[in-house]
């Protein structure tokens, strides 16, 4: 497997949708290249990154603007 | 491979790949699409808070609101990249989906039908913004699927540990903010609010190949813009032995 193959099949194994047969070869490929693991390793940390940490806040206020409003839209009928 | 510089847009890309509808409220048949989960019998607890409110109990409704508030608001933020906007869509995509509840239909997830009327509310609020102007982004790196990528320096491990969080947050928003919205908007969907790869193609009016293209470009491009700040740093003793094992490579030449 070369380093392109491996990386056509890279979102696949992130998101475990490969088959045993399809991850052994990945794995192979793994074992001999560093390229392609520091590729994996710090792909999957960015996506980690990305859904643990929050950037951008709910402002202060506003669900009890939404709140209102809902409540306005109710009064005319719900 | 060189840098090459290509021009992305938002209006344009969407069009080409998804039919008018898109900046309109999705069409209930449209919906009916969407496939349940594989394996999932059990009804999603939403759907007895949406037949409470269905029923009038409008106390339901504000429980909806409190558990999908902040990620509709990310998204909003995400796509219209402008935090008055963002509060707007918000508060628009709620009252719409409060107003349109008799049209959703059940095999649907609530919440992939409140994301996509996000979406598209948030579309038709960058449009009214830009009127007349394209939304465009100069890229200077150009990630391929099946090409290498250039950058391949190792992470430090937790890499985020070396930031305080408003710092680490500030690089996490300049990065993903610099991504085209076309591959924005996927790698949003699809692996920060956890819409499986169906729902993001049809939330978006894209096919499922082209979600997937996106989102490998979206994540390598993501990756190797974040590895100018968590990059392993040589330590001068690594730095010297990498000097000594090139010379060494030079002298048995």
């Amino acid at each position: 497997m070369t380093c392109s193959e491996f990386l056509a099949l890279l979102d696949d194994l992130i998101d475990d949708s490969v088959t045993p047969e399809t991850r052994a070869d990945l794995q192979l490929h793994l074992r001999g290249c560093d390229h392609c693991e520091v590729t994996l390793n710090t792909t999957r940390k960015t996506i980690e990154i990305y859904r643990s940490h929050e950037i951008y806040d709910l402002p202060p206020g506003l669900r009890e603007r939404l709140h209102a409003a809902i409540m306005a839209r109710c009064k005319k009928g719900c | 491979m060189p840098c090459a510089a290509v021009r992305y847009t938002l209006f344009t890309d969407i069009k080409t790949t998804s039919p008018p509808s898109t900046i309109e409220f999705p069409h209930p048949t449209a919906m009916s699409t969407i496939q349940p989960i594989a394996g999932e019998l059990e009804p999603h607890p939403d759907v007895a808070l949406v037949d409470r409110v269905r029923g009038g109990d409008v106390s339901a409704y504000d429980e909806l609101v409190r558990k999908y508030d902040r990620q509709i608001f990310r998204i909003a933020q995400h796509i219209t990249q402008n935090r008055e906007d963002a509060e707007d869509v918000m508060q628009d995509a709620f009252l719409k989906a409060y107003e349109k509840l008799d049209q959703f239909q059940g095999n649907s997830k609530f919440y992939t039908w409140l994301v996509r009327i996000a979406v598209n509310e948030s579309l038709m609020r960058l449009r009214k913004r830009r009127t007349g102007k394209m939304v465009s982004i100069d890229e200077d790196i150009e990630t391929d699927e099946g090409s290498v990528p250039r950058d391949l320096a190792d992470w430090a491990p937790d890499p985020e540990q070396n930031y305080g969080q408003a710092e680490l947050a500030e690089i996490l928003r300049k990065t993903i903010q610099g991504l085209p919205p076309g591959f924005r908007i996927v790698f949003v969907l699809r692996d920060v609010e956890g819409l499986s790869t169906e729902e993001t193609a049809e939330t978006l009016g894209l096919s499922i190949p082209a979600v997937k293209s996106r989102l490998l470009r979206a994540r390598l491009q993501l990756r190797e813009r974040l590895s100018r700040y968590f990059r392993r740093k040589k330590t001068p003793r690594q730095t010297k032995s990498r000097e000594l094992r090139l010379g060494e490579t030079r002298n048995e030449q």
